[in-house]
């Protein structure tokens, strides 16, 4: 089930554009249970895209699915028109929403991700990433002494450090307090200024607001909207979205 | 024969005079006993993570195999290797028995099993957390078992650690490969059987006490270590 995908991959693939992503009557099931229904989804490589829905409605498993760290059931994902590959996962990044730290400084972890640069280079690559994620008090520390705000900017940063094309973030705010969670907006807003989609799932609707170009509902491990973000706060064109601003929908 | 409170205070005297003859046995035993373990951590450590981190047909019976030998015991491990590094054995030609490298050869064997158990262990928690972090950054298998080992390295170290205290305090396998040879092969353990069967308690209960010192020095360097590693959020 966690298995990699066997999809072949095309010719020169570096070369060729990630979007748009096409999935495609997406099925995941796991023992017995249908958690992504026939889900089909496409998305241009423009703004923040911010995954919304209710507990257990297949968030986290769509960007785990899209990032090819679990393998569906059935159906097709294409970046691009290519399959899902290791050339293609290399320009894409991931953001747990429980960071995992290696057992290294702060900035251990980042050279953890440059050991192909020169040493020179990757010395002050890591300054600069240490610095734009202001952890700069913080680069001997252990990294699991880190609070949790600082962890999740670091491992930010060390996504951000493997220069990725795409974003994931999964819900990379759930249990901060609103300093670092402004924090980390700040960081996204300047990865997406970068010109870095970002996929982002979250359960904050002031944080999606804040941030999100447009919005894919999901309930029920299918896509039940897809919308600018403007139009689906103000307008929610289905009664799951309806229900779940306002708070009422349950899984 | 002397009383318990004689013997320890004749014992007490060797070794604080530096008695020639314990001190060499007590050198020997820990270059045979350490460079045993420098080998079992060689072969066993990343064998450990390799069990950990990979999947393959049968690997669930190796780990049960591999759990299964830590409980060796000692003197089948120097009969094997005995049989072994006999003349008439396979590797006879080498003429090695009863030579520290026999010995060396015996501990590495009964060691390696405990090593890499404890090593799968602490290496499988251990992917368990970095598993997805790993597969998103599409780590190669060398680099994530060469992560594993160093990230866990303070738990590695205990694996170590308990591997030194079994191999120093065995003597069933060094006794058949080593012979017990005064000057050549004689170390801790293989000396206190031997004079304690001739009736010299003294040079035996020196040893003894040494070979005591030395296990409240393993378990102590392990209690530490586990401190020191979840104090610095590396355990």
């Amino acid at each position: 089930m966690l298995k990699r995908s066997d999809a072949p991959v095309s010719d020169d693939i570096s070369a060729q554009p990630l979007f748009p992503l096409a999935a495609t009557d997406l099925v995941f099931a796991d023992r017995g249970r249908t958690l992504i229904d026939n889900l089909s989804l496409t998305l241009d490589g423009r703004g923040i895209t911010a995954v919304m829905g209710s507990n257990g409605a297949g968030k986290s498993l769509l960007l785990r699915l899209l990032h090819g760290l679990l393998t569906p059931t059935s159906g097709a994902i294409r970046w691009g028109g290519n399959p899902l590959s290791d050339e293609v996962r290399a320009r894409q990044a991931m953001v747990f929403q429980r960071p995992t730290m290696l057992r290294r400084s702060a900035a251990d972890n980042l050279r953890f991700v440059l050991n192909h640069l020169p040493r020179n280079e990757r010395d002050r690559r890591v300054e600069e990433l240490i610095a734009e994620a202001k952890l700069d008090h913080a680069a001997a520390t252990p990294a699991r002494l880190l609070s949790g705000g600082e962890q999740q900017r670091l491992a930010i940063a060390r996504a951000r450090a493997t220069e990725p094309e795409v974003l994931f973030l999964d819900e990379p705010t759930a249990s901060l307090d609103p300093a670092s969670v402004h924090a980390i907006e700040e960081v996204v807003r300047t990865i997406h200024a970068d010109g870095i989609k970002v996929i982002i799932v979250t359960h904050d609707i002031g944080q999606a607001k804040r941030l999100a170009d447009d919005v894919v509902f999901i309930n029920r491990g299918r896509v039940a909207e897809q919308a600018a973000a403007a139009a689906f706060f103000e307008r929610p064109a289905t009664d799951a979205a309806q229900a779940y601003l306002e708070g009422r929908l349950q899984f | 024969m002397s009383d318990s409170g004689s013997i320890f205070s004749l014992a007490l005297g060797l070794v604080l005079s530096g008695d020639a003859e314990l001190w060499s046995i007590i050198a020997l035993s820990l270059r045979v006993s350490l460079t045993a373990v420098a080998l079992a951590c060689l072969i066993g450590l990343p064998l450990g993570a390799f069990l950990a981190v990979v999947k393959f047909p049968g690997r669930d019976a190796v780990v049960a195999l591999l759990n299964a030998f830590m409980g060796l015991p000692p003197v089948v491990v120097g009969l094997f290797v005995y049989l072994a590094l006999s003349r008439s054995g396979p590797l006879g030609v080498l003429g090695l028995l009863y030579t520290p490298t026999a010995m060396i050869i015996a501990q590495t064997i009964l060691v390696t099993p405990l090593i890499a158990a404890l090593a799968r262990q602490s290496m499988a928690d251990l992917h368990v957390e970095y598993d997805e972090l790993f597969r998103s950054l599409g780590l190669s298998m060398s680099r994530t078992i060469a992560a594993l080992i160093w990230d866990g390295r303070y738990s590695l170290s205990t694996a170590a650690l308990a591997g030194f205290g079994r191999a120093i305090a065995e003597v069933g396998a060094v006794i058949i490969v080593g012979g017990n040879i005064e000057h050549v092969t004689r170390v801790m353990t293989t000396a206190i059987a031997l004079e304690t069967s001739k009736g010299d308690l003294a040079l035996a209960m020196a040893l003894g006490l040494i070979l005591i010192t030395l296990a409240l020095f393993v378990n102590s360097a392990v209690l530490t270590l586990n401190r020191t590693a979840r104090r610095l959020a590396y355990a």
